[in-house]
């Protein structure tokens, strides 16, 4: 049976607007439960750097809003460590991602600051998020740095598309605790961040400035290596100007 | 047609029973005799992909049960309007917006799944195993015949991947379902048994290991040979 043409464009175009309309509508209905869940999604990569990723899994979602309302608070700072004092603008708002597109001196840097369990004035460690180019496609994440603007308190690394098994694996939490005691400046105060090396299952326990690699995926390693790099030169401003302010002044942010 | 006069002789007859003995073997063919994947060796690149974990692999086995059933089913409804010289297009059309509404679904209520899977579910739409079985069956076939077909297909499908996705979970990881069997078991024998996991069962070339084996003692039982 041959159908004529009238009938074939007006059957597919009939098929569009259906299937279209239908796509549209469950994207619409939907819409905000999923922008609740990516919102969700960032709070616990933020709150990753902190705590431990089982601790975090075993929360329910009202349990990781709560820890975030009543531990984490946050501000905008530019490229000098300034803070950016705009009607509307907060650190949940800014997109590292669109951000990363602009020239490093136009971006607003978030921060989120940790506060001591029990006490909302003492600061437990400064979060900051990272954003760059893994093999394949995106990678981002958080470092959290304790008071002494030094030391890694931890680190959460998430991608697009990187290769699963392989640099996949910079989600593992095996991985990300490597980071954790090594320190990003040397005795001179000079930025060197921290390097994962080459190859797999070498001990860096002495190394300050040196994380074990990921066997199979040192092209995703140098990606959040140099990520790691630019964003800690990006906040280097900032956390110099708290590492050396008074303990009260940090207090009391 | 063909198939219109083959519905026309059915037609004929009393009601054919909700379950009878053709509609379970539309069920239950797909499960070993011809099986998709062990047999027909469709859908193989997602049952290499996503099953390193059993989790994900159960949400994509329910994914692709959702998708084939529904499609056999839609398509069937509306086999006898679709015009033949578009109709892998209107096809494609159907299977891409049934998993753009799984993926929607997840991306709503199960992110981390979501996060997990996002690529595996797109694919879902050139999963074979979809075209095939609307080509095959749900365009000359009856709506209900078409869902038990779709049905048994993807269950066919989603055994296979679930138990991929056991060995490769267990041997890789060490674990099934996410438990660690591996250090219950060697905390039994004192602290220092330890067992040690199989790195290559996480990799792709895993799946194939034991995929393969699968279809080794299928086919030394049922005797099947391809020609």
């Amino acid at each position: 049976m041959q159908q004529s043409n009238t009938y074939i464009i007006v059957y597919s175009a009939v098929l569009t607007i259906v299937l279209g309309l239908l796509l549209s509508g469950s994207s619409q209905l939907l819409g905000p439960m999923q922008q609740e869940a990516i919102a969700l999604d960032k709070k616990k990569q933020i709150l990753g750097a902190v705590i431990s990723g089982e601790e975090l899994a075993a929360m329910t979602p009202e349990e990781v809003n709560e820890l975030y309302a009543s531990r984490i608070s946050s501000t905008v700072v530019n490229i000098s460590g300034e803070e950016i004092k705009e009607e509307g603008l907060t650190a949940e708002k800014v997109e590292v991602a669109k951000d990363y597109k602009k020239a490093a001196e136009e971006r607003a840097y978030p921060v989120y600051i940790f506060h001591a369990a029990g006490n909302p004035e003492a600061v437990d460690s400064y979060v900051f998020p990272l954003y760059g180019a893994g093999l394949w496609d995106a990678i981002w994440g958080y470092v959290a740095l304790e008071t002494d603007m030094n030391t890694i308190g931890g680190i959460t690394l998430a991608h697009a598309g990187e290769t699963p098994g392989l640099g996949a694996r910079i989600t593992e939490s095996g991985v990300q605790a490597r980071y954790v005691g090594k320190k990003i400046f040397d005795e001179s105060g000079a930025l060197i961040t921290v390097i994962m090396q080459k190859g797999e299952g070498k001990d860096y326990d002495d190394e300050l400035h040196k994380v074990d690699g990921m066997s199979g995926a040192t092209i995703t390693a140098n990606g959040v290596n140099a990520m790691l790099k630019s964003y800690l030169s990006h906040y280097e401003a900032y956390i110099k100007s708290k590492s050396t302010a008074a303990p009260e002044a940090v207090a009391a942010l | 047609m063909s198939t219109e006069t083959l519905e026309k002789v059915i037609e004929k007859k009393p009601a054919e029973p909700l379950f009878s003995k053709r509609r379970k073997k539309l069920v239950t063919d797909p499960l070993i005799d011809d099986n998709p994947i062990t047999i027909q060796v469709l859908g193989i690149c997602s049952a290499l992909a996503v099953t390193t974990q059993l989790k994900p692999t159960l949400v994509m086995a329910i994914s692709v049960i959702f998708v084939i059933a529904l499609a056999n089913f839609v398509i069937s409804i509306m086999r006898n309007t679709i015009p033949a010289r578009v109709r892998i297009i209107v096809q494609l059309a159907v299977v891409a917006t049934l998993v753009t509404l799984v993926s929607e679904i997840l991306k709503a209520f199960a992110y981390d799944m979501y996060k997990e899977l996002s690529v595996f579910i797109g694919l879902i739409i050139t999963n074979c195993i979809v075209m095939g079985r609307l080509e095959a069956f749900a365009m000359g076939n009856k709506p209900y015949d078409s869902i038990l077909d779709g049905l048994g297909s993807a269950l066919g499908y989603s055994w296979i991947i679930l138990t991929v996705a056991f060995f490769r979970e267990l041997l890789g990881s060490g674990s099934v379902f996410g438990i660690p069997v591996y250090s219950y078991i060697s905390s039994l024998f004192g602290p220092d048994f330890k067992l040690a996991t199989n790195g290559l069962m996480v990799s792709p070339v895993g799946a194939f290991i034991i995929l393969g084996l699968i279809v080794w003692v299928q086919r030394t039982k049922t005797g099947y040979v391809e020609h």
